[in-house]
């Protein structure tokens, strides 16, 4: 239990400088970036408690407004993505997928990659919307979301796939 | 009432996640208004320390390209003093207006504070390099402070992030002025008191020294308009100066002699006698 904390506390820290240091300096074609940074929520342990993933979002989220800038479209899209969570585990893995099973980090299927894929549209469809908050930039929304999805998804797999814990 | 701690409790999580996301959304929306509030920022203690360590770092990393920047920069000033032989064309050498070149002294600060109330500069020229009390400090930024002590070899200046010192600036558009403070919270930020109501201003604006200084001259760059506020008391405007200098950063700084200053301070002393 405490090692699942200090874990969690330690890719917190991790993914949060990461994604200040490198990843929020990356500006292809000048507005795409990747935000990987929510692989915190999606690789959060899967039958914990809610109320500490919705809190510790909701912070990752702060952190975020705070180093960019930008209001609360991190913390709104983080605390949506958060709360919805479990329903998209039912959405992915099936109505009778069972807590315990469910192991994100490890090798790609296709249910783990359609989790993944929903989480990083929401997530980028909330926080382009709040950024832009107008209808009229309904087209741009939609492909800000687009590309920089592809974008984070590709990283969050890299990612993924270079801490997955070694199998004996 | 038992009833009631039942559904909260039923439903912590989701009462939870409303209540996170009000504040989010709140947060969001605010910062799409013009005042907007400069709490959730990266202007704050923890972000702008961050940040201030990684610009350490990268700061080696750009020592190249700010070389090249400071070749080109005096390629061009070299062209344009080789020019200046050749035709008729005189060149101002000096970009700062009113400024002759004959009345800088060049100095460096050897000693910063900027965490008091109260914040002193120490540099390495003095008396016997011809600095004198209340001469003004300047570098190509913008204003630094005005000169308080003199010894022989060193100087002390307070600094504009000294909640005692007070400097006559204007807006560069128009002629409105106020007098220029410091309320001792932010390094980077200044306040413009007193500018009357009559005057259009924007954020953004940039503010620089005003002509009725006899310390300072006129335009001399100051900073810009970052936050409006309208006192209710007077109905004057006080306005967030941010600074182009960043103050908690300073290298080497010009010391303008100004040679009328006694002129003027002598001829006002003698008004006030007739009166």
């Amino acid at each position: 239990m405490n090692s699942a904390l200090f874990v969690n506390i330690f890719r917190f820290i991790l993914l949060l400088a990461v994604q200040i240091i490198i990843f929020n300096n990356m500006n292809f074609l000048g507005f795409i970036s990747p935000y990987p940074y929510i692989l915190f929520i999606i690789l959060y342990p899967v039958n914990s408690n809610k109320s500490g993933l919705l809190a510790a979002s909701f912070f990752l989220g702060l952190c975020m407004d705070m180093f960019s800038n930008s209001g609360g479209f991190h913390t709104a899209a983080c605390v949506i993505l958060a709360y919805y969570r479990p329903y998209l585990f039912k959405f992915a893995f099936g109505l009778s997928y069972e807590y315990q099973t469910i192991k994100l980090n490890d090798v790609l299927t296709p249910e783990r990659f359609s989790f993944l894929l929903l989480s990083v549209l929401i997530h980028h469809l909330i926080l382009f919307t709040l950024e832009a908050f107008k209808f009229t930039l309904i087209l741009d929304i939609l492909l800000r979301t687009l590309l920089s999805s592809i974008f984070t998804l590709i990283i969050c797999i890299i990612i993924i796939y270079l801490t997955k814990p070694n199998r004996r | 009432m038992q009833q009631i701690f039942n559904f909260i409790y039923k439903n912590s999580n989701r009462l939870l996640f409303l209540l996170l996301l009000g504040i989010s959304l709140f947060l969001s929306i605010q910062s799409h208004s013009y005042h907007r509030s400069k709490i959730i920022s990266s202007a704050n203690f923890l972000s702008g320390g961050v940040y201030e360590r990684i610009n350490n770092v990268s700061e080696y990393l750009n020592l190249r390209t700010q070389n090249d920047a400071l070749a080109q920069e005096n390629a061009r000033l070299r062209s344009l003093l080789f020019m200046a032989k050749d035709t008729t064309f005189i060149t101002k050498l000096d970009s700062l207006k009113g400024v002759n070149p004959n009345e800088i002294i060049v100095s460096k600060v050897i000693h910063n504070t900027f965490n008091t109330h109260e914040n002193y500069l120490t540099i390495n020229s003095g008396s016997l390099q011809g600095v004198k009390p209340d001469m003004g400090v300047i570098n190509s930024m913008g204003i630094v402070g005005i000169i308080d002590n003199t010894s022989n070899n060193y100087a002390t200046v307070i600094s504009i992030l000294n909640v005692k010192s007070q400097i006559n600036a204007k807006l560069k558009k128009s002629d409105h002025f106020g007098s220029l403070t410091w309320n001792g919270k932010s390094t980077g930020y200044v306040q413009l008191t007193d500018v009357p109501r009559l005057a259009s201003i924007r954020k953004g604006d940039t503010i620089v020294t005003g002509g009725q200084s006899v310390i300072f001259p006129e335009n001399i760059n100051i900073g810009t308009i970052d936050r409006i506020y309208i006192n209710n008391q007077n109905n004057y405007y006080t306005l967030d100066v941010k600074l182009f200098n960043d103050m908690t950063n300073l290298g080497h700084v010009y010391i303008l002699k100004s040679k009328n200053r006694d002129e003027i301070i002598n001829l006002e002393k003698k008004e006030e006698k007739d009166e």
